[in-house]
């Protein structure tokens, strides 16, 4: 049974099918509207989430289809101390596809190997989020119009950002893209990325401590959060966390088609004032991720039911 | 030193000096009943100096072991006495319950039951990630 634990899970070809799909969705969605009539999915979230459940039960229902929610770990069998197995097996007789978010890193791909319907990896601990990365490639395709020839500004704490790893992961996979990684010494992209992903396809990374420096340069600007917890030092976060807030000064340099985004939930790290700017699309991609998980979820109903 | 050959058994040679107490212990030969010696930092005209493994008993030895803490190990079936069989080593590309994931957020710390799995993701660096979470092996699982 086919699932989606990683980005990698999913090839270009059909990331691009997807892209299609979403596109479709966006323009015709009264095509849609009774696409997955019948079909459940269970949405298993064994820790808190307000906007990837409500994106995957959105999905859901605007493709007319139902859903089981279990929206914390607290008041589910996991409680009582059931396995992850187990619980994949149960609920794929009750539904058609799950959407899984768990604590625990690995936990929805040790369910897609027991349950016998899709599995959606809905973000496992700090390790994948695959469905926020899609949300982002068709931000990225709806505002580019391409995945490649790009350069990207990823900026905040490049160092446990997961939707950071993920979306590098992907557009690592199109010719032609620079990375410019923005981040205190402390928040540095790991080797491990930067040795595994980019330097084995040979792509161009500059590291740099400056939001501002090479703001003119950029196509794209990945925000993240810079979290206090992080910091060892709390005189060290406080010396560097209003280095890393985008405000309409420091978009001075900026191209005029720079496209902003942000994985969300943002703290502070982009003023208020940016919101109103036609290149914020941070918004946008909360609706694009509603696309993608429509697609997605079509994509594998479809492959299940072959 | 001299330690007695073995008539019937297994000889692990050509172990890089100071892995010799790694491979014992991952294979568990500390449970055996057998007589076993660990020979450290014996000489070597190769290697200047090596560890071995003498077991005396003929007793299956997981090769994936041996190929992951040292591939340049060889693995001597000793029968009658004689040589009878030599196998060669590599590095497995598969770990199955040879060493623990240490990631505390990973399922296999929690799961009940679940194998302990490790990728050869990286031949040239010998980078060991766990399958479920891709934290890298630890260096002494």
């Amino acid at each position: 049974m086919r699932s989606v634990i990683d980005i990698l899970d999913l090839s270009t070809q059909e990331i691009d099918d997807l892209i299609r799909t979403a596109c479709d969705i966006i323009d015709n969605p009264e095509v849609y509207l009774e696409a997955c009539r019948h079909k459940k999915l269970a949405t298993l979230f064994f820790e808190p989430s307000t906007r990837t459940r409500l994106s995957f039960e959105a999905a859901m229902y605007e493709l007319g289809g139902n859903v089981l929610s279990v929206s914390s770990g607290a008041s589910s069998s996991a409680a009582k101390g059931e396995s992850v197995a187990d619980t994949a097996k149960t609920v794929s007789c009750y539904a058609d596809i799950i959407a899984m978010r768990h604590p625990n890193e690995g936990a929805p791909y040790v369910a897609s190997l027991n349950a016998s319907v899709p599995v959606i990896n809905a973000g496992d601990g700090g390790h994948n989020h695959p469905t926020q990365t899609l949300a982002d490639l068709l931000t990225i395709y709806r505002e580019k119009g391409r995945f490649d020839h790009l350069t990207i500004g990823f900026c905040g704490d490049l160092k446990f950002g997961r939707t950071v790893h993920s979306l590098i992961n992907a557009l690592s996979r199109y010719e032609g893209n620079r990375f410019v990684l923005i981040s205190p010494e402390e928040l540095k992209l790991p080797s491990y990325v930067k040795k595994d992903v980019l330097a084995r396809k040979g792509l161009e990374y500059t590291q740099t401590t400056s939001l501002t420096e090479f703001m003119p340069e950029l196509d794209i600007l990945y925000m993240t959060r810079v979290q206090k917890e992080r910091f060892f030092n709390e005189e060290e976060y406080l010396r560097l966390k209003d280095s890393y807030i985008l405000e309409p000064k420091k978009l001075e340099t900026a191209k005029q088609d720079l496209a902003i985004m942000h994985p969300l939930p943002r703290v502070n790290e982009i003023s208020v004032a940016v919101d109103s700017d036609p290149r914020a699309c941070y918004f946008k991609q909360v609706l694009n991720g509603k696309y993608m998980r429509m697609a997605l979820i079509l994509m594998l109903l479809k492959e299940a039911g072959k | 030193m001299n330690i007695d050959s073995i008539q019937n058994g297994v000889v692990i040679d050509h172990i890089t000096a100071g892995r010799g107490m790694r491979i014992y212990t991952l294979l568990g030969l500390d449970e055996l009943d057998c007589s076993v010696a660990l020979i450290k930092n014996a000489v070597s005209s190769k290697m200047g100096k090596k560890d071995i493994l003498k077991i005396d008993a003929e007793i299956p030895i997981s090769l994936d072991v041996i190929g992951y803490v040292d591939p340049g190990a060889t693995v001597n079936i000793i029968q009658d006495g004689k040589l009878a069989e030599k196998r060669s080593i590599e590095k497995p590309a598969r770990l199955v319950n040879v060493i623990r994931c240490k990631n505390p957020r990973c399922i296999s710390m929690v799961e009940q039951e679940l194998d302990q799995v490790f990728l050869l993701t990286d031949r040239a660096s010998e980078t060991y990630r766990c399958l479920y979470c891709e934290a890298k092996a630890p260096e002494n699982g």
